[in-house]
């Protein structure tokens, strides 16, 4: 439905985005990860052809954004980075816009904006003028203008940024409710919501895709996969810590104190399986054990061991620290 | 096409409208537009029933007042980030130029409109040649047009509506003020009389005056028309250059 084809951008001497390629089907939620300045919203806004690439094109359902821009810009909505709106404007009349421009007229028209403002709740805000609202409910309307003619293709540049925790997880529903029919893109630096949402990541760094997997293969990366978590009485601790370092497969032993006891977390070699070595050995000096758990990894550790090398690149921009 | 110029054209009109801005702006040039004709044009002490005094004064009117209106065009739009939503909506952006212009252009038209009591003035104390006024009117119109082009491409160059201002009424104060008789005396004497005619004939003043002195010459028209293109034409092409940065 959607497929990026070795997208690249060049502001002056900053390479934004280097040879970007993927592919979102229908039914997939694609989380596009990378710290600030890591090229998301460069090659969102080439995708979208707000930008013209160096090179490379996106192909919406068929539609080369660059040579059919319009057939391609009617098959997407797209949620601007920022989610901007008219700020004289209300929201019914915003999204009257929209739909106008959309192709759809009269009672077409308000059908779709009465759906539209019942699904992502604008209900209560729908004659305020956009400069007045919360920046929840400007990120709504975001939404709300990207999904009225119902796109097979969603991008959508940080659709939870500011919203509060119970809005954060309604846009998720509201993503997920989506999901089955449509292509999506979200991007995002919230890790956990690549994990609540995104059948697949991609991590992008310095312009380049650095993983494509799911977020659980992601998760693998870290140095957490299987480690596990021993939640011990404090006056064990160096007993069961001296006990643990015998073990080969044992990389390393962190330990946190608290009310409930000592958490040990120790670490596989190589992310091996360790829990079933434990627990015998456990067992073997009978050691009191509370509890005992298998991590399945880390994402944000994962994330971070993947984009480290690849520190933000500065915007030339940057030196005016005007426009940003 | 039509349509979409349609929509967006409605939208920028019914934003004028949304703030108190354009009913400022309506009343300050109505009372300018007033004091400028009645005070320094001497209008009553001519005794002549036309409307020369009042249309006399346009060119420095609109110096002022139509930057303050084309500043905001693409300026906003820049600041505010709407832009990516508007070029990434099924929209062509010669539609998008279009149709803010136009906008524009019709509630600056209807600030003219709303000078009909002038007219009424002088229909009431004498017998004014009517046609003069109507293409003293449509002149008046069209120079605003030009303006407005200019200063809607200068516009799409920042972010920054200040800016954008000055430099629109830089530039307009240039292009009128190359056609008027004081900046004509300077060349005249020593400058070879093809410049001084290219001064004035690419000023905006003298082919203002020429239509108010009641001369409504094809020329004149094209001239503005052409103007209006080609800063549309500069528009599009700085939005698409700048939109980025």
């Amino acid at each position: 439905m959607l497929e990026i084809r070795n997208l690249a951008k060049r502001f002056g001497p900053l390479v934004a985005v280097d040879g970007v390629s993927f592919t979102v089907p229908r039914g997939e939620v694609l989380g596009f990860l990378g710290p600030n300045g890591a090229g998301k919203s460069t090659t969102m806004k080439m995708a979208t052809g707000f930008l013209a690439p160096d090179a490379g094109t996106a192909v919406v359902c068929g539609h080369d954004i660059e040579r059919e821009p319009l057939a391609a810009k009617r098959l997407f909505g797209y949620l601007p980075e920022g989610a901007p709106g008219y700020p004289d404007m209300t929201v019914a009349a915003f999204l009257r816009f929209v739909a106008e421009i959309r192709g759809f007229a009269g009672p077409e028209a308000r059908r779709r904006i009465a759906r539209i403002v019942e699904l992502v709740h604008l209900g209560e805000v729908r004659e305020q003028r956009i400069e007045t609202l919360s920046k929840g409910f400007r990120r709504r309307v975001g939404v709300a203008q990207a999904l009225i003619h119902d796109p097979p293709v969603v991008i959508l540049d940080e659709p939870t940024d500011g919203l509060d925790p119970n809005q954060k997880h309604e846009m998720r529903g509201i993503i997920a409710a989506m999901q089955p029919d449509k292509a999506i893109v979200i991007s995002t630096h919230l890790l956990e919501e690549v994990e609540a949402v995104c059948s697949r990541a991609i991590v992008i760094a310095g312009g380049r895709i650095l993983a494509d997997a799911t977020p659980a293969e992601l998760a693998a990366r870290s140095r957490y996969h299987n480690a596990v978590r021993l939640t011990i009485a404090p006056q064990n601790e160096t007993k069961i810590r001296a006990g643990l370092d015998q073990l080969d497969e044992v990389e390393a032993i962190e330990a946190a104190r608290g009310d409930a006891g000592t958490v040990l977390t120790v670490i596989a070699r190589d992310r091996a399986p360790l829990a079933a070595e434990i627990a015998e050995l456990a067992r073997a000096k009978r050691w009191k054990l509370d509890a005992l758990s298998v991590e399945r990894g880390r994402l944000d550790d994962a994330f971070r061991s993947i984009t480290e090398p690849h520190p933000a690149p500065r915007a030339p921009w940057d030196i005016f620290n005007v426009t940003k | 096409m039509f349509h979409n110029i349609s929509i967006i054209c409605r939208r920028e009109l019914a934003g004028y409208f949304a703030t108190p801005l354009a009913y400022v702006f309506i009343v300050i040039f109505l009372v300018l537009g007033g004091i400028l004709t009645f005070f320094v044009g001497d209008f009553f002490e001519r005794g002549q029933a036309d409307l020369r005094p009042f249309f006399t004064f346009h060119p420095w009117l609109y110096l002022v007042l139509i930057p303050a209106v084309s500043m905001r065009l693409w300026a906003e739009e820049r600041k505010g980030g709407t832009i990516e939503l508007l070029l990434t909506l099924p929209v062509r952006l010669v539609e998008a130029v279009l149709g803010k212009f136009l906008a524009a252009w019709l509630f600056i038209g209807i600030a003219l409109a709303l000078t009909f009591p002038f007219w009424l003035t002088v229909l009431f104390l004498g017998d004014p040649d009517n046609g003069v006024i109507a293409a003293s009117y449509l002149g008046s119109w069209l120079m605003a047009g030009a303006i407005l082009a200019l200063g809607a491409a200068l516009s799409a160059t920042t972010k920054n509506q200040i800016v954008a201002f000055i430099v629109t009424a830089a530039l307009v104060f240039v292009l009128i003020a190359a056609g008027t008789p004081a900046v004509i005396g300077v060349f005249e004497g020593w400058a070879p009389a093809a410049l001084i005619r290219a001064v004035t004939a690419a000023s905006l003043f003298g082919h203002f005056t020429a239509i108010t002195g009641g001369v409504l010459d094809l020329r004149d028209l094209i001239y503005f028309l052409s103007l209006i293109a080609a800063f549309l034409g500069a528009n599009a092409v700085l939005v698409d250059l700048m939109k980025a940065a």
